[in-house]
């Protein structure tokens, strides 16, 4: 069941929020979506759930349009917590659940696992407002999967929650996916995006900068990252020709090259100084490609 | 259909469940039953406070006689009053009541033609009954003593004030007699209080109850498995609904409070609550009216309630559709003394005031039925105008954030919801 968008564009009026965008999220895969604050994320989640219609493209889920019939089948995960402040978690869990064509007695038992499974059953019977803001976002994403969809969209679905309940919810959403969901997730955090998906997108301003595989999308940079560990300062290193950026710290200092050809010469310059104590040769991490990228065009 | 019903019972249930709903509630019913109450309370009271002790009037009598027969009628007629004769002069007894020693005193005597001048003194301004039971009993006296002095008999007293005989008949096809009027007129105006009250307080609920889910932003997660639309008739039929099982609490509690009232003491409004004289015809039109006027202004209020995102505006929001509600009721308040003004015949066909209005002309005159009806019609109509617009409105008024708080946004959110 794959979900697929052809040359998405929404206009505004004379603002344009999302610019020709086209991605194919597969079945049984994860794809995540990157952009800054305002590069048209959620405006994107809303045309799939079918809330805004296209200016122009198509968007289609296992070749049929998104609608209401298909609601039962689609969990979505708001960005902002959006629950009743004042029902009770189990009531509106249910209630979620019904909404999304399941029965009360199936979205009572399912609610109850969840809330067991994320290790929070002590708050069944509390108020949504009486929770911290890491238990809330926890019972936004049980509303989001209590129906077991087939096509999940997570709108940043780890923000206010520590390490160790990312970790949770991250085992929960892998899961998902081996089951044979289909995924759409965005996020800041730059790691979860390199942990979990296999495909990604990069939008700012509504323009898809980077799109494809993960491997690719790396490979396609160009850059690398050279780290070497010295114990003498290495800042005139930076001056050899294809250093694009350099990070100094304490033990040494990582360089952004354009090839590995640069990092030889790096290498070699270095030896004449002294001993070195580590060089290597790293793949560039999501995060700097998100920052040259979106960093440019900001530029 | 199924998803409409989920959110009509939520609506429902969860506003029904909440504690302020069940004590506000509770509370009316007390009062209700209080209000009942309130004149067999009021006596048990006034009997353990001791405030049943007489009003005591100090008399100057010049006449020498009219102490004595006005002591006999008051024994007679009224209760509560006890006159005492005083010796004191007018200077001393003026002191006394400015010194709040006494509260009033009155001087007796008559004039040159034996008429009865009395100069009631009190630094009182509420007293009301005292003065006028006074003045009765010295007016019966004063025939008396003309019949006497006249040398007439008791009969031809009696002859010489007999009332004449005089009804009134209007022949006007819509008006009703006097009597009826009176009766009607309680009742239209508890019905038209309980319509404008219900109508003012559910619509405004509504309104802050799709504020309450816009800022939550559970509308997102709603309206992706409901359409807007959907939600939005679930939440005005869920909270009507509500409204009208809690006035159906008021009506039956206040139906018992006044059946099992102590006091047995008949008025309008406990002929109103035991259903005495009631004419069907006007409760039926209150029911129909309450349902439009709830509808229309419930429409509007999930209209305008979808344009804010903060509950904080909500208020500011329905200002204006408040205002029109409280013109509607301050026009049809006018008409209660007489319902035959001509800007009520207007009134009662434009939309927003017709719930009100109409209801008071037909519930005191006799109309001709298609006056009702095309009201009734123009109403119908406004409200699927309304719930068309609205939903219009609805679809892109729910995702849109930001500082919007004024009717200017309805032109960007009918076009959102296009989108």
């Amino acid at each position: 069941m794959a979900l697929e968008l052809e040359r998405v564009t929404k206009r505004f009026g004379d603002f344009t929020a999302v610019d020709q965008l086209s991605l194919t999220v597969e079945e049984g895969t994860m794809y995540g979506f990157l952009g800054a604050n305002g590069a048209g994320k959620t405006t994107t989640f809303r045309m799939i759930l079918g809330l805004l219609t296209p200016t122009e493209g198509n968007i289609s889920w296992n070749g049929r349009t998104i609608s209401y019939e298909t609601s039962p089948l689609i969990g979505y995960l708001p960005e902002e917590r959006g629950l009743y402040p004042k029902m009770k978690v189990l009531d509106q869990l249910i209630f979620l659940g019904q909404l999304r064509g399941m029965k009360k007695s199936a979205a009572k038992s399912a609610a109850l696992h969840w809330l067991d499974r994320f290790e929070v059953p002590q708050n069944t019977n509390k108020k949504v407002e009486e929770l911290s803001k890491g238990n809330q976002q926890k019972i936004q994403v049980i509303a989001a999967l209590l129906h077991s969809p087939q096509l999940l969209i997570l709108d940043e679905p780890f923000s206010g929650l520590d390490p160790v309940n990312v970790e949770m919810l991250k085992k929960a959403i892998v899961d998902f996916r081996n089951s044979g969901a289909t995924i759409l997730f965005s996020s800041h955090r730059m790691d979860h995006v390199e942990e979990l998906c296999e495909q990604l997108s990069i939008i700012h301003h509504g323009k898809q900068l980077v799109s494809g595989n993960l491997r690719d999308v790396k490979r396609s940079f160009g850059k690398q990252n050279v780290r070497i560990r010295a114990d003498f300062p290495l800042m005139e290193l930076e001056s050899i020709e294809g250093v694009t950026t350099t990070h100094h710290s304490l033990e040494g200092a990582v360089f952004q090259v354009e090839d590995e050809r640069v990092a030889h010469t790096l290498l070699q310059a270095a030896l004449l100084k002294g001993p070195i104590r580590q060089f290597e040769i790293e793949e560039p991490s999501l995060q700097d490609i998100f920052i040259a990228k979106v960093g440019n065009e900001h530029a | 259909m199924r998803e409409f019903w989920i959110i009509f019972k939520q609506s429902f249930l969860t506003k029904a469940k909440t504690k302020s709903f069940f004590i506000t509630t509770l509370i009316m019913v007390a009062g209700i039953f209080l209000f009942a109450n309130l004149p067999s309370i009021m006596e048990k009271v006034g009997k353990m406070m001791g405030n049943e002790e007489d009003d005591r009037v100090l008399v100057v009598d010049e006449s020498g006689v009219l102490f004595d027969r006005l002591l006999e009628h008051l024994q007679q007629n009224e209760q509560g009053i006890s006159l005492e004769l005083t010796e004191d002069t007018k200077d001393q007894l003026l002191e006394q009541v400015k010194s709040e020693e006494i509260a009033s005193f009155m001087e007796l005597s008559f004039d040159a033609d034996q008429t009865i001048q009395a100069n009631y003194t009190t630094s009182s301004l509420v007293d009301q009954f005292l003065p006028s039971a006074l003045q009765d009993a010295l007016q019966n006296i004063q025939t008396e003593v003309k019949a006497e002095r006249l040398s007439l008999s008791v009969e031809q007293v009696s002859e010489l004030f007999a009332p004449i005989q005089f009804e009134k008949h209007n022949i006007s096809e819509t008006a009703k007699s006097e009597e009826e009027l009176n009766q009607a007129r309680i009742l239209v105006y508890v019905l038209m209080f309980v319509i404008y009250f219900a109508v003012i307080i559910y619509s405004s609920m509504i309104a802050t109850e799709v504020a309450t889910e816009k800022s939550s932003r559970v509308m997102e997660i709603l309206i992706s498995s409901v359409s807007p639309v959907k939600h939005m008739f679930a939440k005005v039929l869920g909270i009507g609904s509500l409204g009208i099982v809690q006035i159906l609490v008021y009506a039956v509690s206040g139906f018992l409070a006044y059946r099992l009232s102590s006091t047995g003491e008949k008025n309008e409004l406990s002929a109103f609550f035991s259903l005495e004289n009631l004419e069907v015809s006007t409760l039926v039109y209150a029911v129909i009216f309450f349902l439009l006027g709830y509808f229309l202004y419930a429409t509007l209020a999930a209209l305008l309630g979808s344009l804010v995102s903060r509950t904080e505006d909500v208020q500011q929001m329905i200002m204006p559709m408040s205002l029109l509600i409280v013109a509607a009721f301050i026009i049809a308040a006018t008409g209660l003394g007489n319902p035959e003004l001509g800007y009520l015949k207007i009134a009662s066909f434009i939309p927003f005031f017709a719930p009100l209005v109409m209801f008071l002309r037909v519930g005191m005159l006799d109309l001709p039925l298609w006056e009702p009806l095309l009201s009734i019609g123009i109403m119908v109509v406004t409200i699927l105008i309304l719930g068309w617009f609205g939903s219009k409105v609805y679809r892109g008024g729910v995702l849109m954030y930001g500082p919007s708080r004024s009717l200017k946004d309805l032109k960007k959110a009918v076009q959102l919801g296009k989108e």
